[in-house]
């Protein structure tokens, strides 16, 4: 039987690797994630679990661990976030082209310097183009489940990438909701044994991973690449369809609420999603049609399916918790990406407005996202936006 | 650059090698800047240079050393290195004039 229990989102995430019982976890800790590895040292050090904890001096060994032991054949999480994910990079990389499904809970955090430890997706935007699967959570439920999904899409016979799964620093990670924890036995039916395509412990079938690979077949282990997240999609639709068989909750590439019938659309990742829905809803009772995509995958991008979705409004407020500086009006990557999509995919013509918000934690309100959702209406009157980009909240 | 023709679909993922021993495929002779030049009969078969040689490439039949494989001997010289110094029966010579002297 499930329960429900109030839990913040880190303390989910750690009972659902109680219930994944991963063979190797090799964590160093961050905040806003230590209390995840350190809530799961303590279920290690009670036997609660037979995991192998590693306790490692830093980030990159932390996932040179992680890389070893996948390739040896284990079932492997991590978890981290900002300077952590930073320190890792050189070995994010390498998981993903040794093809090792690991799990990994990012945290996210805005990236030194000034040094700061709340929330923005610095983060885990810096790595986009690393070759994970990148999912996004608005809250500790979603976090909890998306722990289970994880594994299961980037094991897939299809896809074998590993898969960073992200929530918001203190706001979910920190803060207490009710989460339904779902029965031990039926978590760990729903992720099944790990059967590793090319453990390395296997010594009757010995292969080698990692060797030099030059100009005569490197770009063919690119393109391969390419094909693994060409499948991911597919993946992540039928293990979330049969996670909301088995558990109540289905998943898939985004969430949408009040946008059938809306004329203009506000797409915002993470827990900001929720404080939107707040918005939306304050402004549906004056009666503007108003609605709110929350994109969960980010990679890989689903830029046909999200064009699909968006193709009805009259105007789109793109908001970004993060900065790709020097890119197009120094606007954020999820904007970029959804304007590439809707000039592809969509019709082209779609006013669309970045809005780049809640940097370094600064609180993002409903009566801000409310100013968003009127500028939308706006343009969708004119055709055009009054700014490319809006640094929602900024002091002048 | 090597092109065998197989395409993105037909090598394993990941880089990854499957075959045990494929070394002995790459031919790694060409690296080569000096020339192990072995004098068997000096030559006392004690096999350090084999114990030491990275690359496999000491040949040896029946406990006897019968000479270097010069296809995969990357010149490295350790095999003259180890060479006992009352022995000494391996010279590294650069192999234009190896090549000069002794053939390809």
């Amino acid at each position: 039987m499930s329960e429900f229990r109030a839990l913040d989102g880190n303390s989910a995430v750690a009972e659902a690797m109680r219930q994944i019982d991963p063979d190797v976890v090799a964590a160093y800790p961050i905040t806003p994630q230590t209390s995840t590895v350190q809530t799961f040292a303590s279920f290690v050090a009670d036997g609660l679990v037979q995991t192998e904890f590693v306790t490692v001096e830093s980030e990159h060994s932390a996932m040179s661990a992680c890389v070893g032991a996948s390739a040896a054949g284990a079932r492997v999480m991590t978890a981290t976030g900002s300077a952590g994910l930073a320190l890792m990079w050189e070995i994010v990389y390498v998981a993903a082209s040794n093809r090792l499904p690991i799990a990994m809970l990012i945290v996210n955090r805005a990236l030194s310097a000034p040094i700061n430890i709340h929330c923005d997706h610095s983060d885990s935007m810096g790595a986009r183009d690393a070759g994970w699967v990148h999912l996004f959570a608005e809250n500790p439920q979603e976090s909890y489940d998306n722990a289970f999904q994880a594994l299961r899409i980037g094991e897939h016979p299809d896809v074998l990438l590993p898969v960073m799964f992200m929530h918001d620093g203190f706001i979910t990670s920190h803060g207490l909701e009710r989460v339904e924890v779902y029965d031990d036995d039926a978590v760990k039916d729903f992720i099944g044994e790990y059967n590793p395509t090319y453990p390395l412990l296997d010594w009757r079938n010995p292969v080698t991973y990692g060797p030099l690979d030059f100009y005569d077949y490197y770009f063919e282990h690119k393109r391969q690449q390419v094909e693994a997240m060409e499948n991911v999609k597919q993946v992540i639709i039928d293990v979330g369809r049969e996670f909301g068989e088995r558990f109540g909750r289905t998943y898939g590439l985004f969430e949408t609420y009040k946008l059938d019938d809306a004329e203009v659309g506000l797409v915002v990742l993470a827990s900001t999603a929720g404080t939107a829905k707040t918005a939306v809803d304050n402004l549906r009772q004056q009666g503007l049609k108003v609605g709110l995509l929350k994109p969960r995958v980010f990679r890989p991008f689903p830029a046909e399916e999200l064009a699909d979705a968006l193709q009805h409004l009259k105007a789109i407020a793109v908001m970004d918790r993060s900065i790709s500086f020097g890119a197009m009006g120094n606007a954020g990557p999820l904007f970029l990406e959804l304007l590439a999509a809707l000039q592809v995919y969509g019709n082209g013509r779609t006013p669309v407005a970045n809005y780049v918000f809640g940097l370094g934690g600064r609180d993002t309100v409903p009566s801000q996202i409310e100013t968003v959702l009127h500028d939308a209406l706006r343009m969708a009157d004119t055709g055009q936006p009054e700014r490319l980009v809006t640094y929602l909240g900024v002091r002048e | 650059m090597t092109n065998d023709g197989t395409g993105w679909k037909d090598i394993p993922i990941g880089g990854m090698i499957l075959e045990a021993g494929n070394a002995v495929k790459y031919l790694t002779g060409g690296w080569r800047a000096f020339r192990p030049i072995w004098d068997g009969d000096r030559c006392i078969h004690c096999l350090q240079c084999w114990v030491m040689c990275p690359d496999s490439s000491i040949m040896v039949d029946d406990g006897k050393m019968t000479g270097i494989d010069l296809v995969h001997c990357k010149g490295c010289g350790i095999c003259a290195e180890v060479c006992p110094p009352k022995v000494k029966c391996i010279e590294m010579v650069e192999e234009a004039k190896a090549a000069e002297t002794e053939g390809k």
